[in-house]
Formats: C-alpha cells, structure tokens, sequence
C-alpha cells in the first residue's frame, strides 16, 4: 500500500517538478524582459524593424480575415434572428462582434503564426548557432537587443493592427448589408454610429495589447531557450505558436470577463 | 614578465549527472599564447565559456587580472567581456548583419563608435586579414567557409582585446587555409599585445601558433609545457593525441 502511494506520488512529482520550473523559468523570463523593456539603452533601429515586420507586413493578412470575418457575421446574423428591423439589428451585432471579438482574436491568431513562428525560428538559430553567445561577449545584452524591441513592437502595433481591422471588419458587414442585403446605405452608417460605443473598441484594442505581449513573449521565449539544432529550432516554433495561440483564447476569456461581466 | 592574466583553480561543470570539467588548474601568463588540447567533447569549448562566464560553473575560481569573474553581476560581466574577443567555433556571425557590422559590433555597441568610423574601421581590420573592402557588404552566409572564420577572427580582434579566445579556428579548412589563419593569429595576437587562449585538436596549428600547451582529459589538465616539451614527453595520454592512434590509455567510446 505504502508503496503504492510512493509510486504515485513519485510519478505525479516529476512532471509536477518539471512544470514548475518551466513555470519558474517563465516567470524570471518575463520579469527579464519587462526589465529590459523599460530600462536604456533602447535600440530604436531594430524597433523600427519590428513595428514594420509585426505591423506594416501583417496588414494584408488582418484586413484579409476582418473583412471576410464581418461579412459572415453580417449574413449570419441576417439569415438567424434580424430579418425585421434588420438594419439596425445587423450592423450593432456587426458593430460589437467584430470590435469586441471577431478583430483582436482572429488579428491576433494571424499574427501568432505568422510573427510568433517567425521570431522563435530566429532567436533560436540565434541559440544554437551561438549568436546570443557571441552577442554577451560583445557585451551587448541579448535581452534588451532581441527580446525587448520585440515585445515593445508587439504591445504597440497590436492594437494599431487590430484598429484597423475593426474598421475593414464594419466595411466588410456594411458591403453586405447594403449590396446583399439591400439595406439603405445611409441608415446602416447611421445605426453603426449610433450603437458605437467606446467601451467595446477600447476593450478589443487593450484585449489587442494582451495578445501583442503574449505573441512576442512566447516567440522570444521559446527561441530563446531552445537546444540542440535544426530539430530544437522546430519545436520552439510549434511550441511558440500553439502556447501563444492557447494563451489567446484563454486571455481573450479573461479580458472579456473583466471587462463585461457586471 | 611572468604575471598571470587568467588563474584558473578547481573549475568544475556537470551537466545533469555528466561531469565535463572535474577540477581545472590552469594558469595562462599575460602575453603568451597557450593552446589546449584535447580529444572531441572532453569539455573545451565548455571551459571557454565559463571563463567567458557564458556557462556558470558548479564549482572553482577564475580571477582575470586578479579578480575573480565567478558569479560577478552583470555590469562586471560587461566590463570583463569589453577586455575580451572571441572567435567562436561555429563563427557565430550575425546573419541579419553586413560583415562589416558584425566586424564593427563592438566598437558601435560597446565603445559607442560612431557608425562611419566603426565602418572605417571595420574596413581595415577586414584588410588585416585578407579580405577585401567589398567583402564589407556582403551577408556572412554569402561567403565560404574559410572567408567566414576571417570575419570571425577579424570580429574577434576589432575591439582590440587583451584576452582572445579561439575555439578550433583551423577546423574544417583546407590545411593551406589553416595555415593562413595559423599566421593571422600569430600576427595579431602579437600586433595587440594580447594574452590568447586556443582550442585546438589541429596538432600543426598548435605546434605553430603555441608557447605553451595543455592538454584538457576526463575534465583535467593532465598536462603541460612547451612544444619542446611536447616531442619529448613521456606523458602516454599525450603522445597517443598527438600522434594520432587509436592504440594507448586513452579509449574512445563508440
Ligand atoms: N549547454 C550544454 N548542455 C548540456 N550539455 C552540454 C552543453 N554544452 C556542452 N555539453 C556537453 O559537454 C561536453 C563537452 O562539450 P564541448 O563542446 O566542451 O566539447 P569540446 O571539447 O569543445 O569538443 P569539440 O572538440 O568536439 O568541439 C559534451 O559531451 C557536450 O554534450
Ligand atoms: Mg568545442
């Protein structure tokens, strides 16, 4: 009996041991960056190079699915319950889908993997081919020169991204609305303006924030501690992408929370 | 003369249950060049970068210039390292950055050089080992090997170090290449005045570019002395590495 327990306990341990290193090795992480994030010297070349990689290159792929993104919910929302007094119906549900929910998270989803992928695979060749040593004994902080221009680009270009998704979003449900639908255009611009409130565009951009963090932290964390080659490399960017996307999800739940649910 | 630039005492590293460096004594005397030897992953690149302090070790002291390097905080790091060059043995170049920015890194991050001197600069240490100014702005994976170990070496010397270090810097080249660079370090350890510490298991190299050599087995120095000292050593482990048989004390996990 004794040793049953033993045994069990034994195997609950370790990976109970492991997760809490990894969780430890997380958090010291964080915490480096954070300092380096806000402490000089800020290298604002490879930031600039950041907002263009994170920012100016995501465009296509965001306004891409917001524009589809508030299509559909302007179809689905016609074709489901709005078919009388449709105009205002859809384009509020249009309005509040796609600021609060639709923009951020499927912005942020895209750029997980298209920019989480992408920085992990860097940082970690950058890893296994020595160039963190090498920039340590140029005395150059590997921290404040690879991790931080990154996470700072993130925390500023999300929500400018996610903006402008919000927009394309609402156009994208507006040319249905009026050219499938056969709404008047007027009073679909009106009832967008009308139900436009500042809380719903304001949750989706600090929701956007979030995800910039939680996309560029995981891509440099998982670069960063990766081992062992070519296959090492691969892992960190799976693992970059699929930690950043749950991560996502599971934030997106809890801003919405805070947010919303009194 | 005599004045030791890097005490080494006790240094040992483990990695998991694997010992690399068990108890590591080694003095390297300020202005020699000394070479370690050493079978394939008996621990020389890891003993690099724990003077480097580039890996913790378990145990030991390091003192460079008499101060102790073990466990210092990170802006005694960055003043240790502004006295340091590497040429590491992968290159470790940057590859989102011209040769003549990783040759400049230095000098713009840490001496606060102005861009188009550091480019000046970088253009002439570039010429000091053999490659031309158009090479300059070139991408690292845009050269050869060989081109690349000479970025490498210029990199490691352009902040003008007292200390280098150079990890296998004749592997993987053809014997007339690892003779040029044999000579470029030579020529600029001695241009610089500085104190080297090479990795080598290139005996040709370390004949050549040695004062004194160590060789590093089962996380030890097991010996060391001059080349002269070398050819007449009766030291087993020593002469079976250096003439290159499978047959001796040392065994070869397969
Ligand atoms: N970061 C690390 N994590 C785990 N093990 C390591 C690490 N670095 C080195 N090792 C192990 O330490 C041992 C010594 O490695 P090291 O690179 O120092 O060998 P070496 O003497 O430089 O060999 P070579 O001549 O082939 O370069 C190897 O067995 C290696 O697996
Ligand atoms: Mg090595």
């Amino acid at each position: 009996m004794e040793n049953k327990i033993q045994s069990f306990l034994q195997a609950l341990g370790k990976p109970l041991v492991v997760f809490f290193m990894r969780l430890g090795n997380l958090t010291m992480f964080i915490g480096q960056s954070l300092y380096h994030c806000i402490t000089p010297p800020f290298y604002f070349k490879l930031l600039g190079r950041q907002f263009l990689d994170i920012g100016f290159y995501s465009l296509p792929v965001v306004g891409l699915t917001t524009v589809f993104a508030g299509m559909v919910i302007a179809l689905q929302s016609y074709t489901g319950f709005a078919r009388f007094g449709a105009e205002s119906a859809v384009a509020s549900v249009v309005l509040i889908s796609v600021t609060r929910e639709l923009a951020p998270v499927l912005s942020g989803l895209m750029v997980a993997g298209r920019i989480g992928a992408a920085m992990a695979a860097e940082i970690g060749t950058m890893r296994v081919t020595e160039q963190i040593d090498a920039l340590r004994t140029l005395s150059t902080n590997p921290f404040k020169y690879l991790v931080a221009p990154r996470i700072i680009a993130g925390i500023i270009v999300l929500p400018l991204l996610v903006f402008i998704g919000d927009v394309i979003g609402i156009f994208g449900g507006y040319v249905i609305g009026v050219y499938k639908l056969g709404f008047n255009p007027a009073n679909y611009i009106n009832s967008t303006l009308q139900n436009m409130e500042t809380l719903d565009i304001v949750s989706g951009l600090v929701k956007a924030a979030v995800f910039g963090f939680i996309i560029t932290l995981m891509g440099c964390y998982n670069g960063y501690r990766s081992r062992g080659g070519a296959q090492g490399v691969g892992e960190a960017t799976t693992n970059a992408v699929v930690s950043a996307s749950i991560l996502i999800l599971i934030f997106n739940y809890i801003i919405t929370e805070l947010f919303f649910a009194n | 003369m005599s004045e030791t630039k890097i005490k080494i005492t006790g240094l040992r590293k483990a990695f998991g249950k694997k010992v690399v460096l068990n108890g590591v004594d080694l003095d390297v005397e300020k202005g020699e060049s000394l070479v370690v030897i050493g079978g394939s992953g008996t621990g020389k690149s890891v003993l690099i970068k724990c003077i480097q302090g580039l890996l913790q070790p378990d145990g030991g002291s390091i003192q460079i210039d008499g101060e102790e390097t073990v466990g210092v905080n990170e802006r005694e790091q960055n003043r240790l390292h502004s006295k340091m060059g590497m040429l590491f043995q992968g290159g470790a170049l940057f590859d989102s950055l011209r040769v003549w920015e990783n040759v400049a890194f230095g000098l713009i991050e840490n001496q606060k050089m102005p861009r188009k001197e550091a480019r000046t600069e970088a253009v002439r240490v570039l010429r000091q080992v053999g490659l031309a100014p158009d090479v300059a702005d070139l991408y690292p994976s845009e050269l050869s090997g060989g081109m690349q170990k000479r970025v490498s070496l210029a990199r490691a010397i352009a902040t003008k170090p007292e200390i280098i270090f150079f990890d296998e810097p004749t592997t993987g080249l053809d014997p007339i290449m690892a003779d040029v660079i044999n000579d470029l370090i030579i020529e600029s350890v001695k241009g610089l005045g500085a104190t080297a510490l090479t990795i080598t298991h290139d005996m040709a190299s370390a004949r050549k570019i040695a004062d004194r050599i160590a060789m590093l087995y089962q996380g030890k120095i097991i010996w060391q002395g001059t080349v002269k000292e070398l050819d007449k050593t009766e030291n087993e482990y020593v002469r079976q590495f250096i003439n290159g048989s499978s047959q001796g004390p040392i065994k070869v996990e397969i």
